[in-house]
């Protein structure tokens, strides 16, 4: 598509827009802050319609609907960060949002964007897994707007791909309210604490009662094609008493899970090798409250 | 060729301005390329330096990164549209107090962000500056100078709001 001839459409409502998208052929704009340095470098290219969804009514909120708590897809993240509601509700997303790349790039970047740019290393993915959240993804099909959910675990499909269909908008991602005896950590690592895109992130949560996990998911970022759910350091943790023979078992487990590469950010050893650091240290942060 | 462009109407430094872009081009270009405003400085182009921020509706982005498009129906406040009618807008005058200025190129969009943090943030604390700074690269000065004159407006604020206080 040559850029001079790409149409612009800027929709208020999310019908307007899926209508748009219906016949596929449409690249959707909102921060701008993935697809500006992905164009300009021919990385990705422009459809015949440039969708601009951030106007659409309804889709830029953080709410609470009885027990489930659904963040709009065109949230920034800078919104995500000064949520009380979050910070309450969620602090695991609130601290993601707090190291996610500046303050320029926060007040512009969307919730939504970071998670259909489906990158490996994207901030918001492994805190979300691990409040075990869904994809809402509406499209115009039959006359009207046709709505379904995914699990976040299965959304990604590699590194840019996920299993949304050129039709669909993913408008929110949604997730029940976590209990009140759950907890979170999340860590990621790069040279510098800002602009950086992580190396390794990795995210816990689980129920914590009598010294024991339950319900765990562990979430990593950056050591496979997508973010992925570490399901044998889950199994290593699930139900068994905090202590320091379980605490080894996980870590040694995450080798299992784990399948990182080389590439100009880290090496795949560095990453193996951090990716533990990080379970280690936040198991032991866990135990130590 | 025409066809690839649309007209936007937005308000820029308080003015309000229409004019066709084309629709991939981002707001950077358009300020420097179509509106003559050069003081917003293109570095990177891909939202590392922070050289090219301006404040869209009361936030500041990274103008490199936003399509000009989408600055329809908004606010935007470039550099150019800090200055009072006194002269320098404080913050400017704090650089310049502070030697904060060296060669000068990250300097319009470190101030969009000063400017940005001090107003969001009553009693900024140097840390708190650090962080909101984050997203602003300088090859020069090191950094220290920036947050002394950040630092020295904060202080001057803390009096002003302290001295309200004390006259009501």
């Amino acid at each position: 598509m040559s850029e001079t001839m790409i149409a612009y459409l800027a929709a208020r409502r999310l019908d307007e827009a899926l209508q748009v998208m219906a016949d596929g052929d449409a690249t959707v704009l909102c921060g701008g802050t993935d697809l500006a340095p992905q164009t300009e470098s021919g990385s990705r290219q422009y459809k015949a319609k440039l969708l601009n969804i951030r106007r659409i009514e309804g889709l830029g909120s953080i709410e609470a609907k009885g027990d489930e708590i659904r963040i709009g897809a065109t949230t920034t993240v800078a919104a995500v960060r000064r949520s009380a509601m979050l910070a309450e509700i969620a602090p695991v997303l609130v601290e993601a949002a707090e190291h996610f790349a500046s303050e320029q790039i926060r007040n512009a970047a969307s919730v939504g964007g970071n998670l259909c740019n489906a990158s490996p290393a994207g901030d918001m993915i492994p805190p979300l897994l691990v409040l075990g959240a869904s994809v809402e993804l509406a499209c115009w099909q039959g006359g009207a707007v046709r709505m379904r959910r995914i699990p976040l675990e299965r959304f990604f499909v590699g590194p840019g791909k996920t299993v949304m269909l050129a039709q669909e908008l993913l408008t929110a991602v949604v997730f029940d309210r976590p209990a009140a005896n759950f907890i979170a950590r999340f860590r990621k690592s790069g040279p510098r604490p800002a602009l950086e895109i992580s190396a390794v992130s990795l995210a816990l949560g689980a129920r914590a009662a009598g010294g024991r996990l339950s319900d765990v998911r562990v979430a990593m970022g950056s050591v496979a094609p997508t973010p992925l759910r570490a399901r044998h350091v889950e199994a290593a943790l699930e139900g068994k008493s905090l202590d320091v023979a379980t605490i080894a078992a996980a870590v040694a487990a995450a080798g299992q899970d784990a399948k990182p590469i080389d590439d100009v950010r880290a090496s795949a050893w560095y990453r193996g090798h951090l990716v533990r650091v990080f379970l280690e240290e936040v198991l032991n942060d866990v135990r130590g409250n | 060729m025409t066809s690839a462009e649309t007209e936007i109407i937005f308000k820029l430094n308080g003015r309000e301005v229409c004019l066709k872009v084309p629709v991939t081009m981002k707001t950077l270009a358009m300020l420097r390329d179509k509106l003559g405003l050069t003081g917003t400085k293109y570095a990177c182009g891909e939202g590392e330096c922070g050289a090219c921020t301006i404040n869209v509706d009361g936030k500041t982005v990274n103008s490199c990164l936003m399509y000009a498009v989408d600055c329809d129906g908004r606010e935007v406040v470039t550099i150019e549209g800090l200055r009072t009618p006194d002269g320098l807008h404080p913050v400017q005058q704090a650089f310049v107090d502070h030697g904060a200025v060296q060669c000068g190129f990250c300097m319009p969009g470190m101030i969009m962000q000063a400017q940005y943090l001090l107003e969001n943030n009553p009693g900024l604390s140097r840390e708190q500056a650090r962080r909101g700074l984050e997203g602003n690269l300088c090859r020069c000065t090191g950094y220290t100078k920036v947050l002394d004159a950040v630092e020295a407006l904060v202080d001057r604020s803390k009096c002003a709001a302290a001295a309200g206080r004390a006259a009501s």
